[in-house]
C-alpha cells in the first residue's frame, strides 16, 4: 500500500472558486434550525461526490434523513444499527473487493465513508471502529461530534466537554455538570498507524470539504473528526451554531489538524487564541460554571495545546533544523 | 463425480462453503464453532477459495460486516455459537429486515451460565424469532447438504432471507464422519452465483435501512412475516432439486415408523439418530412408536408436522433448551399451540434432556415413553420434566 503523502501528491485542493455543485445529500431533511451537524454531513458528503457509498450510524442524523417513504441520501445508503457502522462499512468494503477481483463487478472507483455521531464512536462503537481500522479495510469514518447522545434527549458521552450540563450530567449541588475531560479520540484513532486523521470544523468548510477529499483519496482507514455544534442541545441561538464552530478553533479547545503518515500537521495556528470563557459563554450549558471552572477549562486547554504543539515537533524531526 | 471422504464434520460445513464460492466471510472463533472458520481461513490463505476473510473483533461486527457485504452483493458466509451468536442478536433481526440472504452455521452450544463449551440448543431458542429460514442437520452429511441447500434457498429472489443451518456442537462438530463430497461441476449446476435483487450501487441508488414509523412499521413487519412463509415451497422445491442433482432426499418434517404408532417421539438435531435407534429396538419388542424430526424449524411446516402425528395418542417431545417460567420447553411450547388450534391432539409429554453435552440414551428415551405412555393413560396433567436431574 502506497503512503498516504505518496497518494495525496497531486492532490487537487476544494478552493472557494472550485466548490463541487454536486449535492449527495438532499434538502428537505427533518434537522433543526442551526444543526451544524447535518451542514458538517453535507459539505463532507458533497467533497466525496457521486462516488459516495454512505453508512450511518443510529443517531441524529439518520433519523432526520430517512423517514420511509422519504429520504435525503442522493448515495447509496445503509444504516444498520448504532454500533457497528465502521463494521457494516468494513464488510461494504470487503464484498466490493472480492466481487472486484472475481471479476463479478467492475471498480467504478466507489468510496465507503460511514457518518456517526460522538456517541456511536466514542462510546458504544469504539470496539467496532478500532476493529476496522485495525483490519486496514480502505474505507473513511467520519465522526460528526455534538459532544452528546443529542437522538436521545441531550445525554453525556465521553465526547461531552467538561463542565457541560446535560440530561445525564446534571449540575446539582454534588455536580458541576460532566466531570470528565473529553476523550481524545483522533488521538486514539492516529494510536491505529492509520494513514489520515484529522480534525475539521464546519466554521472552517474549505479546510473541512479538503480533508474528506484527502480522506477519502488516501488507501486505507481515513478518519476525520468534525466538531459539530447542536444549537438544541447546547442551548445557543440557531444563528450561532458556525460562530461558535469558528470560537472553539479560536480558543485553540478544537485545533484543526492533520495526522498524515503518523505526521502531525497544524492546519491553522491560533497566534493570538480567545479566552475559553469567551466560547463558553455562548452556551447555556456552561452557564452554571463558576469562574474557577473556567479557570481550570483553561488551564487544561493550554495544556493540550501544548501537548499537540510537542507532538507536531516530535513528528516533523527535519523541519526543526 | 462426487466421492466419498471421512472427513471432520466442522470441515465439511467449510468445504461446503468452498464449493459454494462464497465472496466473503466475517466470523469471530467460538468453540466448538472455530474449526468451520479456521479451516475456511486456511482455504483462503492457500488460494483454494477466492473470497475475504474478514478477522472482526466480535461477533456483533461479525454479522454487521455480513450485512454490509451482502447488501454490496457478495455471497456472504458466517457461523458462530453460543455466546457469539448471543452478541450477534442485535443484528440477527436486521438482515432479514433488509432481505439480506447470509448465510450462517450456528454450531450449537449452551449459553452461560454457568460458562459451558458443550452442546444443546439454548444459544439458538433464544433466537427463534430472528426473521431466518433455520435448518437442523443431523450428520456430518446433512451439514454438507443443508449448507449447499441454504445458499440455494436464501439468495431465490423468491425469498431473499437470510438462513441458518444449526448442526450440534461436538456431537457433529468434532466428529469424523464418511462424507460424500459432490464435485464443483455438480454443485454448479446446482447452485448458480449470487444475483443479488438490490445493492449499494453507485450507478442506481437507493436507501436501506430507513426508519420506520409507526404508520409503516406494521407494515414492514408484515412485509418480512411473508416473505418468510413464502419461502416454504421455494425450500421444498430446493430440497426436491437436490434430491435430483446428489440423490439425498430432504423433507420439512422427516417421520420413522408414524404410521400406525400410538406414541411418536419428536426431535431436532443430532440426538435423531440415537432416538431412531430407540425407536428401532421399542419397535422389535412390538411396541407401536415412532419418531417426527424437525428438519425445518423456521418457517415451521405445521401441516406437515400435524400430518406426521395425526394418529399419534401420545407425543413425546425433547427440548434441548430451557425456557423458564414457562410451562414446558420452547420446542413443546410451541407444539402445544400448535396441536391446541386443531381441537384435538394427542397428549404431550415434554422432556428436557441432553443440556450442555449431558449424553442422552437408547434407555433414556424407552424411559421417558414409558413415563409418557403411563401419564397419558392416567390422565396426568401433561408431563413437563428437566430429564436426569442428579438429586
Ligand atoms: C444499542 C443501542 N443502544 C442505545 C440506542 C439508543 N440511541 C439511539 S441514538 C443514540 C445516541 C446517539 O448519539 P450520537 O452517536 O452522539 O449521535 P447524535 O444523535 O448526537 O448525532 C442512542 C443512545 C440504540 N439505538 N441502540
Ligand atoms: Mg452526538
Amino acid at each position: 500500500m502506497i503512503s498516504a503523502a505518496e497518494a495525496l501528491k497531486d492532490f487537487k485542493k476544494i478552493t472557494p472558486k472550485k466548490i463541487p455543485e454536486v449535492e449527495m445529500f438532499a434538502q428537505g431533511h427533518r434537522a433543526c434550525q442551526g444543526c451544524a451537524e447535518v451542514l458538517a454531513l453535507r459539505l463532507a458528503a458533497k467533497a466525496v461526490g457521486d462516488k459516495l457509498i454512505a453508512v450511518s450510524a443510529t443517531g441524529c442524523m439518520e433519523i432526520i434523513s430517512s423517514p420511509y417513504p422519504q429520504t435525503a441520501w442522493l448515495s447509496p445508503w445503509i444504516h444498520v444499527a448504532f454500533e457497528n457502522a465502521a463494521a457494516v462499512a468494513s464488510g461494504i468494503e470487503a464484498g466490493r473487493k472480492a466481487l472486484i477481483r472475481k471479476g463479478r463487478i467492475q471498480d467504478d472507483g466507489a468510496k465507503v465513508v460511514a457518518f456517526a455521531g460522538d456517541g456511536a464512536t466514542l462510546d458504544i462503537g469504539m470496539q467496532a471502529l478500532s476493529g476496522a481500522m485495525e483490519r486496514g479495510h480502505d474505507f473513511t469514518y467520519i465522526c460528526l461530534d455534538n459532544e452528546a447522545y443529542m437522538n436521545t434527549g441531550i445525554q453525556r458521552s465521553s465526547a461531552t466537554p467538561y463542565g457541560a450540563m446535560t440530561t445525564t450530567s446534571p449540575p446539582g449541588k454534588l455536580s458541576k455538570g460532566q466531570v470528565t475531560w473529553k476523550k481524545n479520540m483522533p488521538a486514539i484513532a492516529a494510536a491505529h498507524n492509520i494513514p489520515y486523521v484529522a480534525t475539521a470544523s464546519p466554521a472552517y468548510h474549505i479546510d473541512l470539504m479538503n480533508k474528506v477529499k484527502k480522506a477519502v483519496t488516501v488507501p486505507g482507514p481515513a478518519y476525520v473528526h468534525i466538531f459539530s455544534p447542536c444549537p438544541t442541545g447546547w442551548r445557543c441561538p440557531p444563528e450561532m451554531a458556525i460562530e461558535t464552530a469558528r470560537k472553539i478553533v479560536k480558543a485553540r479547545m478544537f485545533p484543526l489538524y492533520e495526522v498524515i503518515d503518523g505526521r502531525y500537521v497544524l492546519s491553522r495556528d491560533i497566534k493570538k487564541p480567545i479566552p475559553v470563557a469567551d466560547y463558553l459563554a455562548t452556551q447555556r450549558r456552561f452557564r452554571h460554571l463558576k469562574e474557577e471552572d473556567i479557570a481550570y477549562i483553561q488551564s487544561r486547554v493550554d495544556a493540550d495545546w501544548d501537548r499537540l504543539m510537542a507532538l507536531i515537533k516530535a513528528t516533523n524531526p527535519e523541519e526543526e533544523a | 463425480m462426487a466421492k466419498r471422504v471421512g472427513l471432520e464434520v466442522s470441515l465439511a460445513c467449510s468445504e461446503a462453503v468452498k464449493l459454494a464460492n462464497v465472496d466473503v466471510i466475517a466470523a469471530y472463533p467460538i468453540t466448538p464453532q472455530t474449526h468451520i472458520v479456521e479451516h475456511l481461513s486456511e482455504l483462503v490463505a492457500d488460494g483454494h477459495l477466492d473470497a475475504e476473510f474478514v478477522p472482526v473483533e466480535s461477533e456483533h461486527s461479525a454479522m454487521s460486516a455480513c450485512v454490509g457485504s451482502s447488501a454490496a452483493g457478495a455471497r456472504t458466509f458466517t457461523s458462530s455459537s453460543a455466546q457469539g451468536l448471543a452478541l450477534m442478536h442485535e443484528i440477527l433481526f436486521i438482515a432479514p429486515a433488509l432481505r439480506l440472504p447470509i448465510v450462517m452455521a450456528v454450531a450449537n452450544r449452551s449459553l452461560s451460565g454457568p460458562i459451558s463449551i458443550w452442546n444443546d440448543h439454548s444459544d439458538i431458542m433464544a433466537e427463534r424469532d430472528i426473521g431466518w429460514i433455520q435448518t437442523f442437520a443431523e450428520n456430518g452429511q446433512e451439514v454438507m447438504d443443508l449448507t449447499l441447500h441454504a445458499f440455494k434457498v436464501a439468495e431465490d429472489h423468491r425469498v431473499t432471507l437470510p438462513m441458518i443451518v444449526n448442526l450440534d456442537g461436538f456431537i457433529l462438530t468434532h466428529v469424523i464422519e464418511p462424507i460424500e463430497m459432490p464435485s464443483q461441476e455438480e454443485v454448479d449446476a446446482y447452485l448458480p452465483p449470487f444475483e443479488p435483487q438490490q445493492k449499494l450501487d453507485i450507478a442506481n441508488p437507493i436507501s436501506m435501512g430507513l426508519v420506520g414509523v409507526p404508520e409503516v412499521y406494521t407494515e414492514a413487519r408484515k412485509a418480512m412475516l411473508d416473505a418468510l412463509e413464502k419461502s416454504y415451497p421455494v425450500i421444498k422445491e430446493h430440497w426436491d432439486g437436490f434430491a435430483q442433482q446428489f440423490g439425498r432426499q430432504y423433507n420439512p418434517i422427516e417421520t420413522h415408523h408414524v404410521d400406525d404408532a400410538d406414541t411418536v417421539l419428536v426431535t431436532m438435531g443430532s440426538l435423531g439418530e440415537t432416538a431412531m435407534t430407540a425407536v428401532d429396538e421399542m419397535r422389535a419388542a412390538g411396541r407401536k412408536v415412532g419418531q417426527v424430526r424437525i428438519r425445518l424449524w423456521r418457517p415451521f411446516p405445521s401441516g406437515d408436522f400435524l400430518d406426521a402425528i395425526s394418529g399419534a395418542k401420545t407425543l413425546v417431545v425433547m427440548d434441548r433448551a430451557l425456557s423458564p417460567g414457562a410451562d414446558s420447553g420452547p420446542v413443546a411450547t410451541e407444539i402445544k399451540s400448535l396441536i391446541y388450534a386443531t381441537g384435538g391432539g394427542p397428549y404431550v409429554a415434554d422432556f428436557v434432556a441432553g443440556l450442555s453435552g449431558r449424553d442422552v440414551t437408547r434407555e433414556d428415551f424407552k424411559q421417558m415413553v414409558d413415563k409418557a405412555e403411563a401419564a397419558a393413560a392416567a390422565g396426568d396433567p401433561m408431563t413437563f420434566e428437566m430429564w436426569g436431574v442428579k438429586e
